[in-house]
């Protein structure tokens, strides 16, 4: 009897915090969850709806099908946003994150002014891309800018015009590209450094590996982990390059779908020209791509990953 | 690594470092020195490297031209209403789902793990149309909006309150504390670096946004920093010092934030960046 009213008391205060974990949960969960509804999962399906029709200034939209989906793949404007797309993620990623695995490591040294080092390599990552692609147009000025001035004092012809010439503005771009991010990887990577154990290196040590076997078969190895998020998260990154295309190339410059990106082309499509059902389009692709790669860099992980 | 490197491998480690500082530091050096010269000086060849007599007067004529003050005041609310938000609303579900214990909560941090995979131009032509629905366009409010939630927030929060000891929730439970108490008094207040590099990213990420505010907020009044320097090429097309005299206007607030506060931004933001 006496255990029985016991276990009743026991649950029934289980049950009362069963139901306060349920109330405050639900309380407080409730602004994101339905912030998240509205501005992010319900756009996700309407965006894949419109991407299915013809919409007017006004969102007021008529079902067309695939006619998108057809126009996307006979424009050749939209093939080239593509391919720069693809060329900036694949050079751009690459050559970051090598830079930025050396400079991390460097910086992880015991020297005097690493602190300053961290500090100087991080501000590109501070300063909006807007003014920074307005720097750069002034540094690659063909006539006047810094590095055709250095190249021409270096003894180079120094005339290449880096906004112009079709086959110079994608590199253009990945050089802004590559300079605006390293920093910020670097800084990734150095917290992935510092959490390899001493002891590692100490043992090396004993056995006489000299620093150079120690960056390739412990540092190396060991940074695999922060590594994969680095080069996943500068992928899909790389695959939304805008802000510098749109600051640094005028719509009028001829050279323009030599280096417009598809997230530039969803833009001019859906908001300056005004036509959302086929920027729609151009998005689900773009979403499509990135997933693609992502889930392919997830499987091939298993192949250089170290996970302890 | 501890041990200290040779000196003849010291210098080679300087001397890399120090190159690729400068690279880092020079256009923003070139910046700051065009925009000090006049028109002529900037366009000399070969090029002269200091301006003679520093043009004050490039800084005053884009001041007068644009109204960076607006600009000032929009990008300041826009960072304040978003961080607030988005950090207050992620520290509650983040804590509801590491700590709490209710049904609906696994499917809850789906979607936020959801949101975080998708590329956000997805979100974008959606969230234009319901603000202009609202009737919202150029107004501070479109600023702040597609940031008052964050799903990143939400996991980030979610890591540093896992870390936290579950033991100092029983022990309050059973000094009569609720849960709302519990939260706000015991595990907010330890969380407090986790807010802070949210802090930091959020307001970080929300003055270099360009493409938002360049389509929402079309009148010169309710624009951003970044959106009116990118409206500033069309006045001052090759003008640079006067284009340079504006990039420096528009850098000085996020360059004094991050000389005084750069220890938080390093070590904030490489919190963001955890497994």
């Amino acid at each position: 009897m006496a255990t029985q009213t016991a276990t009743k008391k026991l649950s029934k205060h289980k049950n009362r915090e069963k139901r306060e974990n349920r109330n405050w949960g639900w309380f407080l969960i409730a602004p994101t969850l339905i912030g998240l509804l509205i501005l992010n999962i319900f756009p996700v399906i309407r965006t894949f709806i419109m991407s299915f029709q013809n919409v007017s200034t006004f969102g007021i939209s008529s079902w067309i099908g695939l006619d998108n989906y057809t126009r996307l793949v006979g424009d050749p404007e939209f093939w080239m946003s593509f391919r720069n797309t693809l060329i900036y993620g694949l050079v751009q990623v690459p050559i970051t994150v090598i830079l930025s695995t050396i400079a991390a490591v460097l910086v992880n040294q015991k020297i005097k002014g690493v602190q300053i080092y961290r500090t100087i390599y991080f501000v590109p990552m501070i300063a909006a891309p807007a003014a920074v692609a307005m720097i750069w147009r002034w540094v690659y000025n063909s006539d006047f800018g810094l590095i055709n001035n250095a190249l021409r004092a270096l003894g180079f012809s120094g005339n290449i015009s880096w906004l112009s010439n079709p086959n110079v503005v994608i590199w253009s771009l990945i050089i802004v590209g590559v300079w605006s991010a390293v920093g910020y990887n670097m800084i990734l990577l150095l917290a992935g450094l510092q959490e390899i154990p001493k002891s590692y290196y100490e043992a090396a040590e004993i056995d006489g590996a000299g620093p150079i076997r120690q960056l390739f078969h412990i540092t190396l190895p060991l940074l695999t982990p922060q590594l994969f998020f680095v080069v996943v998260t500068s992928i899909i990154s790389a695959f939304q390059v805008f802000d510098t295309i749109f600051v640094m190339f005028d719509v009028t410059n001829p050279a323009l779908d030599h280096v417009q990106s598809l997230v530039y082309k969803f833009f001019n499509e859906s908001f300056v020209l005004n036509d959302k059902g086929y920027g729609a389009a151009i998005v689900i692709v773009l979403v499509l791509l990135i997933g693609i790669v992502t889930i392919l860099q997830i499987i091939g992980q298993r192949k250089w990953v170290h996970y302890d | 690594m501890d041990r200290e490197p040779k000196t003849s491998s010291k210098f080679f480690i300087h001397a890399t470092l120090i190159i690729g500082a400068v690279i880092m530091i020079l256009p923003f050096v070139w910046m700051f020195l065009t925009s000090g010269k006049t028109i002529s000086e900037s366009t000399t060849m070969p090029p002269v490297i200091m301006p003679d007599d520093f043009q004050w007067s490039n800084y005053s004529t884009v001041w007068k031209s644009l109204p960076f003050v607006a600009f000032y005041w929009n990008t300041g609310l826009m960072i304040a209403g978003r961080v607030l938000f988005s950090t207050l609303f992620s520290a509650m579900a983040a804590f509801a789902v590491a700590k709490l214990d209710f049904s609906g909560k696994n499917l809850f941090f789906g979607i936020v793990l959801t949101q975080m995979m998708i590329p956000a131009q997805i979100f974008i032509t959606p969230q234009y149309l319901l603000v202009q629905n609202m009737g919202l366009l150029n107004t501070v409010t479109a600023l702040i909006i597609p940031g008052v939630v964050s799903a990143f927030g939400t996991f980030l929060l979610r890591q540093f309150f896992m870390q936290l000891p579950n033991d100092m929730m029983e022990a309050a439970k059973l000094d009569g504390a609720s849960i709302g108490q519990i939260f706000s008094k015991i595990y907010l207040p330890l969380a407090r670096s986790g807010l802070v590099s949210l802090g930091i990213f959020t307001a970080l990420f929300a003055y270099k946004d360009l493409m938002w505010p360049l389509i929402v907020n079309m009148s010169q009044d309710k624009m951003t920093l970044s959106a009116g320097l990118a409206s500033l090429q069309g006045q001052f097309t090759t003008n640079y010092p006067q284009l340079m005299a504006g990039s420096v206007i528009s850098l000085l607030p996020m360059i004094i934030l991050y000389i005084i506060f750069q220890k938080q931004f390093i070590e904030g933001i490489g919190n963001t960046g955890g497994k």
